[in-house]
């Protein structure tokens, strides 16, 4: 083997992966570090090293009632919760309801669910609106919630994930000992499903933590804002760009938890992303 | 690894359970549903005059921590909707709570909602707003009131639907500091002279570039100026959509000032805007307005509050009184139809925007151009002088000046209107695109925001 | 097998839980984006908005909608769209092939595999609209990137990313491309190891170079999930949205080179005009429903199939998420 070119390859190699990890660590560096330096240290320049403000940052945008900062991540916790829920519990079900039965419309439910397996909410988002205003949902989480009971996505991953580890006869031994099929579903299926389903449900309250179209046309009250919004309005806000600090502080507070918890579950969500195949 | 993952996630879920449970069945207004009291819902775009009501209005208890709500001593609850203003973002959000006014519950209902200018007359125009004269003892209270401030919200019929505080002649402020070094005197009278029309004013303007410093901050700094002043409100009819003379004037000096290095390019509350007015700019001078001195000009001069010359702009800025007059904007307030607050929304009426004593203090302590001839009249012959302002007296400056502004040419339109021309003509004196071209992006972002404007007229 | 043998009665007597188990999904579809979407199409053809305070129609127009959006710049729209996406597709699909390559390539031994992995996929879970008002405060005139260059002497004096075409489309670009690149990584470094290492040792008894073997190997073998990896691409970039509305602040300035097609539908849905906000609902359904066609084909490549064939690249395995 021609030891000279691979060499050469793993340094090219190792420059290019700093590189693009500098490009990815870099601006989470500068925003960690403003999120500590007082409006008028951001306004007389950059610095490396973090100043003493952080607490007063945190407290200016915990009370400030114009960017109810814990009610967003209140409201984006709920949604973001829920919707991972439903998502995946009602995946898995129309996944089972299509894998382990046979019946006259199999077929043409597949092959509909596959046909919608990418199309963009926002295409409906105007009759969207209207059919919510009327029953009486605007200015509420319930339609952000509701709809991911419909998952075409996560309902593919979880078929693909029952043809690969669901053996039916598991459910006919369930059959056998009486078990009714909702039961079944519920004690012997989802079990197995669980580490799909934990994927999924990551994947779903990343998602909608992040959401930004839908929410802001639906919900109206500052109190029933999400985080995406909030930042969104540091953008818009006349009155709230007196404090860089606060703007800095703020995006920190709707970045930071999800590193967090992705860097604690970071093994699982890459090997997630391997299996996916199927991103929104 | 299995655990770590097993506990993140149930300790997430339990969390947001117990969020879920007390949150996500009920709407709004959590705080108040215990009181006995009633709630107040008054509706604005930045909290200028949550900060009066809550310094000067006699009737305040307490205030919320965080701002959200204020207690009056009656029990009542005031709760502040605060939404921003740019985008029509607040006139979208108002519209859709106003349209929903009759439905709501008693204590989600609009009571009072704060207009600028720029759309005042949409709202005044409509059912939306109360008459001042059905609101218990406000009209006989405004008497001495400046003229234009009843002009810009009364109906075709001559009913009078809002009121506020102040008055809002327009003004230059400028850096003492700079002033000194290139004009060589601050004296504002001196100052006066080297910016009276806009011929001397670019005369100062290229002595500020040659010595270093920028004439203005940013292309939309003379806007106000010049629109003041028009001949003809943007729309008339509803349909047709008239630009003025006097914004292509502007249009053209401030492309010619960019060329030219006068200004520093930054567009209107942008934060290098911001920046621009703070102790180490190089920015000479702003075109402002009373209101300005308070709301951005004092917390970008002095960020951290010291009220020390040494470490921020505290002092060095001074005002005179421009080129032309003109008046920028102010605040309305307005009395929600289907109000069930009617009584106190009138009190909070009168006592914020005629009570001589309140007035006072604001005009001495926010330096609010307040809108009482006789209270400025006291003020500009007794008034020792504004700090922030180096000890000058800005009431006698500017006190002959505030009889003579007009909103004559607000339309309801004004501010999507000048917001997308303001955007447009940015690609222009950027050096992006030709004027045509950002004329025509401007007819295009009108399309969509006001689809029933049919056509745009420009000046010959 | 074994279910063949079963009597057909019994097959039957199950089939209500099959249609009771998928019914909460299409009831839930049809509600929330079936009816939905009709209503959208219908009010297309109405002239509908609001004037002030008073609602306007609905009236019927027929296809004036439809004219009015293709004298509009909707045609511009859709090209800063394509323009957008590619500015950062290309980048991505190249430096995920490259990273691809190397992390599957056993004669280059790369330590820290993991820890470049998680690094290069932790941009895609940031918030959108918190990273483009990042990127906003970061790169405006006297933010840290422009103070930096100047002070490091890179720059006379700062370069206003946001007064240029190319500097605010560079941004977009370059956030897009920071939020997928190590998504698509991931994806393709699975499709790489799914690949028999049969085939690798045999490139390279034949002497094959590491750049034969990935044009000649793992370039013809993955191709499948490139076209996935392509298309789902694609209808993410006609959702473009967050970045550049956020950055622009809704402008999408200058000159409007940065309106995607969702601004625009979006600048309609905020005025409250659902007739014109229908029109462009519509045509972006047409596409996408092309866009979700190809996807089908993609993953179901063998339409007469009694059953549902797909690649062994896309079934999860349980060791996998386990290990």
């Amino acid at each position: 083997m021609d030891k000279k070119p691979s060499h050469a390859r793993t340094v090219i190699a190792y420059i290019v992966l700093i590189i693009l990890t500098f490009l990815c660590l870099f601006f989470f560096y500068i925003l960690l570090i403003n999120c500590t330096r007082s409006h008028a240290q951001i306004q007389h320049g950059f610095s490396a090293l973090p100043g003493s403000s952080f607490a007063k940052n945190f407290n200016n945008v915990i009370h400030d009632a114009k960017l109810p900062v814990l009610s967003g991540i209140k409201n984006s916790l709920i949604v973001s919760t829920f919707c991972a829920i439903l998502a995946t519990y009602f995946s898995a079900l129309t996944a089972y309801g299509l894998y382990a039965y046979n019946f006259k419309l199999k077929k043409p439910a597949f092959i509909f669910i596959m046909l919608i397996l990418v199309m963009p909410t926002q295409v409906s988002a105007m009759g969207f609106i209207n059919v919510i205003t009327k029953m009486g949902m605007l200015n509420t989480l319930y339609p952000l919630i509701l709809p991911s009971i419909a998952a075409p996505a996560v309902f593919y991953f979880m078929y693909s994930y029952m043809q690969s580890s669901l053996p039916l006869e598991l459910v006919e031994a369930a059959r056998v000992d009486g078990s009714n099929e909702f039961m079944t579903f519920n004690r012997v299926v989802l079990p197995i499903m669980k580490p799909a389903l934990a994927v999924q449900a990551i994947f779903a309250f990343v998602q909608n933590w992040n959401n930004y179209f839908l929410p802001a046309l639906i919900l109206q009250d500052n109190s029933k804002r999400t985080l995406p919004i909030l930042i969104a309005m540091l953008r818009s806000a006349d009155f709230l760009k007196f404090d860089m600090g606060k703007v800095y502080m703020l995006i920190t507070l709707a970045i930071v938890p999800i590193i967090i918890v992705y860097i604690a579950l970071s093994k699982y969500i890459v090997a997630g992303v391997a299996l996916g195949g199927v991103k929104e | 690894m299995k655990k770590g993952f097993k506990a993140v996630l149930s300790l997430a879920l339990a969390g947001a359970m117990i969020f879920g449970m007390t949150a996500c069945g009920g709407g709004g207004g959590e705080e108040a549903s215990g009181e006995a009291g009633k709630v107040l819902n008054i509706w604005c775009w930045n909290d200028e005059f949550q900060t009066r009501f809550n310094d000067y209005y006699p009737e305040v208890k307490e205030v919320a921590e965080d701002g959200s709500t204020t207690t009056l001593n009656d029990g009542t609850v005031v709760n502040w909707i605060i939404e921003p203003n740019e985008g029509n973002n607040y006139q979208n959000k108002l519209d859709e709570a106003l349209l929903n006014q009759e439905s709501a519950a008693a204590d989600d209902k609009v009571d009072m909602f704060l207009v600028e200018a720029d759309y005042a007359r949409k709202y005044t125009n409509s059912d939306s707003t109360m008459n001042i004269a059905d609101l218990p003892g406000v009209l006989d209270a405004t008497s001495d009131q400046y003229e234009y401030t009843k002009e810009v919200v009364s109906d075709a019929d001559g009913n009078v639907k809002g009121v506020s505080w102040q008055a809002c002649p327009g003004l230059i402020a400028y850096r003492r500091s700079i002033a000194k070094e290139v004009l060589g005197t601050d004296d504002p009278a001196a100052v006066q002279e080297a910016v009276a029309d806009w011929d001397k004013f670019a005369e100062t303007a290229q002595k500020m570039k040659d010595a270093g410093y920028f004439m203005l901050s940013g292309y939309d700094d003379t806007f106000r100026p010049f629109y003041n002043n028009d001949a003809a409100p943007f729309v008339e009819d509803g349909k047709t959509l008239n630009v003025d003379k006097n914004i292509m004037d502007w249009v053209a000096m401030t492309k010619d000032y960019t060329d030219k290095g006068y200004n520093n390019k930054t567009s209107l509350w942008s934060d290098d805007w911001n920046a621009d007015q703070g102790k180490d700019s190089k920015v000479f001078c702003i075109p402002a307005c009373t209101w300005e001195i308070d709301f951005t000009l004092t917390g970008n001069a002095d960020p951290d509050g010291t009220k020390d010359p040494a470490q921020s702009a505290w002092g060095d800025y001074a005002v005179c009184v421009g080129p032309v007059n003109w008046c920028w904007g102010g605040t309305w307030l307005t009395a929600a139809t289907g109000t069930d607050n009617a009584d106190l929304v009138a009190d909070i009426m009168t006592k914020m925007t005629t009570d001589p004593e309140i007035l006072n203090k604001i005009a001495t302590e926010k330096g609010d151009f307040v809108n009482s001839k006789s209270v400025i009249k006291d003020l500009a012959a007794n008034y020792e002088g504004n700090d922030f302002l180096g000890g000058q007296n800005h009431y006698a400056l500017l006190s002959d000046a505030a009889e003579g502004l007009s909103l004559k040419i607000a339309s309801p339109y004004d501010q999507g209107i000048i917001e997308k021309m303001q955007a447009a003509m940015k690609d222009y004196y950027d050096g992006t695109v030709d004027l045509d071209t950002a004329k025509a992006n401007f007819e295009k972002s009108i399309k969509e925001i006001y689809p029933e404007i049919e056509t745009v007229n420009w000046p010959k | 097998m074994a279910r063949k043998n079963k009597p057909e009665v019994k097959e039957i007597s199950y089939a209500k839980w099959g249609y009771l188990f998928i019914a909460p999904f299409f009831i839930a579809f049809v509600v929330f984006q079936l009816v939905p979407l009709a209503q959208t199409v219908y009010y297309s053809f109405f002239e509908y908005y609001r004037s002030g305070l008073t609602v306007i129609g609905p009236t019927p127009v027929g296809l004036d909608n439809y004219k009015e959006l293709f004298n509009s710049d909707f045609l511009k729209y859709f090209g800063n769209t394509v323009i957008l996406w590619l500015a950062g597709f290309i980048p991505q699909i190249v430096v995920s092939l490259l990273l691809a390559a190397w992390f599957t390539d056993v004669r280059l031994k790369i330590k820290g595999k993991q820890f470049f992995k998680v690094v290069i996929y932790m941009p895609n879970l940031i918030m959108a609209s918190a990273f483009a008002m990042l990127f906003f405060a970061l790169f405006s005139n006297n933010g840290p990137v422009n103070a930096t260059l100047v002070s490091l002497g890179i720059l006379d004096h700062p370069f206003r990313f946001l007064s240029s075409v190319a500097g605010t489309r560079g941004l977009v670009a370059l956030m897009n491309f920071l939020m997928w690149f190590g998504n698509t990584t991931i994806l393709l470094m699975a499709a790489v190891m799914g690949i028999s290492p049969s085939l690798f040792e045999a490139a390279e008894l034949d002497g094959c170079s590491p750049r034969q073997t990935f044009f000649r190997v793992t370039l013809p073998m993955i191709r499948p999930i490139l076209v996935y990896v392509l298309i789902t691409s694609m209808i993410g970039g006609l959702q473009m949205f967050d970045v550049p509305q956020i950055l622009t602040n809704g402008k999408g300035s200058p000159d409007r080179t940065v309106t995607t097609l969702i601004m625009y539908l979006n600048n309609h849905l905020f005025s409250k005009n659902y007739g014109m906000a229908g029109a462009v609902s519509v045509v972006l359904f047409v596409i996408c429903a092309i866009l979700c066609l190809l996807v089908y084909f993609n993953l179901n490549p063998t339409e007469n199939d009694r059953k549902i064939k797909k690649r062994d690249r896309f079934k999860p395995r349980k060791e996998a998420l386990n290990g």
